[in-house]
């Protein structure tokens, strides 16, 4: 009997095969899914913002942001026995849920595509190749990822479900 | 030297965990006005009486406002605008898609059945609702801190409250773990939830906070 673990906003968990997670109602958060293709060691953080950096005082949620939520990701994966160098990641989200112009770093048109951006980065930093990636565009993603198979499912509010 | 430091630091040390319960009084007291001025402007809208609780103003983790919605995936209606003048930054008014529905079908003249579409008059309704009921609530933000408040025209979106959320989220994230929301609770035929979220940028809490003579701790 497989089980689906929840991961809430700014959050991750991970899971071996054959139980998968999930994160409920994505919107300009991504929601990064990284595997084990070989001992189907999974897991998945859900961050909200690109730079722990870039934040001034006491952080100490470091799976809200991309460099440290998917640093801690990998890193709890290893500790399972994962090995990085055959990690794969797929990634969904960072939309820009308001049709909104307007200025400034932090401003809410901006926030999904600079949080795209930064999970990119980060990956590409640690040699963990993107397999797959559903982003962007105007709508929030419910998102579920099985380790076994890599498969993430991916549901939206008047689409069809669909599969990465 | 000391006085420098203070004022230097005094920006960056902003954290929601550490606000006053007099500055929710305030707040509470601005959504009742707010509310209030809304209601009244609705129910000239719908040709109907609308009434109202008093407001409920929390401050929850980013969790806790997608379970108090009905879940992460409880589709939403949402208004979003953005602020400027004196004080810079968002404001959004959410409710439950039923709620949406049935003032949507007030407004048009014909209720939206459940499971269709909201065409684009169904989202234009909706986002005059909000502007309305933004609009009133700004104003008495506006008048009771004496400052200026220029609200954008308002985007409108239909979606899993989680996704909804994470806009607010992100913004207060950048401080923070948790979110400011103002609940209020109405009733025409039927009752309407309905949530605000003001989301002020970092400098102009300690604006508002000023302007009201609260102090944050």
């Amino acid at each position: 009997m497989s089980e689906i673990l929840k991961v809430g906003i700014a959050d991750l968990k991970t899971c071996t095969s054959p139980n998968g997670v999930m994160t409920l109602g994505l919107g300009s958060c991504v929601g990064i899914a990284i595997r084990d293709p070989m001992n189907k060691i999974g897991g998945l953080v859900h961050i909200m913002l690109p730079d722990s950096k870039a934040i001034t005082g006491g952080q100490h949620n470091i799976a809200k942001f991309a460099d440290t939520g998917i640093e801690e990701l990998v890193r709890q994966m290893e500790r399972l026995g994962a090995r990085r160098v055959r990690m794969v990641a797929k990634i969904a989200g960072g939309a820009n849920m308001f049709n909104f112009q307007g200025g400034g770093t932090n401003a809410v048109g901006k926030v999904g595509e600079r949080n795209v951006e930064a999970v990119k980065a980060k990956l590409r930093q640690l040699n963990i190749p993107i397999q797959a990636a559903d982003t962007g565009l105007n709508y929030g993603r419910t998102v579920i990822f099985y380790p076994e198979t890599g498969a993430y499912h991916i549901r939206a509010v008047g689409k069809p479900e669909k599969v990465i | 030297m000391r006085a420098r430091a203070r004022t230097g630091v005094y920006m960056k040390d902003v954290n929601l965990d550490h606000v006053s319960q007099q500055y929710y009084d305030v707040l509470k007291e601005i959504g009742n006005i707010g509310a209030g001025n809304a209601m009244t402007a609705l129910s000239q809208m719908l040709q109907c009486k609308v009434d109202m609780k008093v407001p409920q103003v929390r401050l929850l983790e980013f969790s806790e406002v997608g379970e108090l919605m009905g879940g992460e995936e409880q589709i939403m209606a949402a208004v979003l605008l953005a602020v400027e003048g004196d004080i810079t930054g968002y404001m959004m008014f959410m409710v439950e898609e039923m709620s949406a529905r049935h003032l949507i079908g007030k407004i048009t003249g014909g209720m939206l059945p459940e499971g269709t579409e909201f065409e684009e008059m169904g989202l234009s309704a909706m986002q005059e609702v909000g502007n309305i009921i933004t609009g009133a609530y700004l104003n008495s933000l506006s008048s009771m801190t004496n400052m200026k408040v220029f609200p954008s025209p308002p985007a409108v979106t239909v979606d899993m409250a989680g996704a909804i959320l994470s806009v607010p989220a992100i913004q207060f994230g950048i401080y923070g773990d948790k979110i400011l929301l103002i609940q209020s609770q109405f009733y025409d035929e039927v009752q309407l939830d309905g949530y605000f979220i003001l989301i002020p940028d970092l400098e102009s809490y300690e604006k508002i906070l000023t302007a009201l003579g609260v102090p944050m701790a």
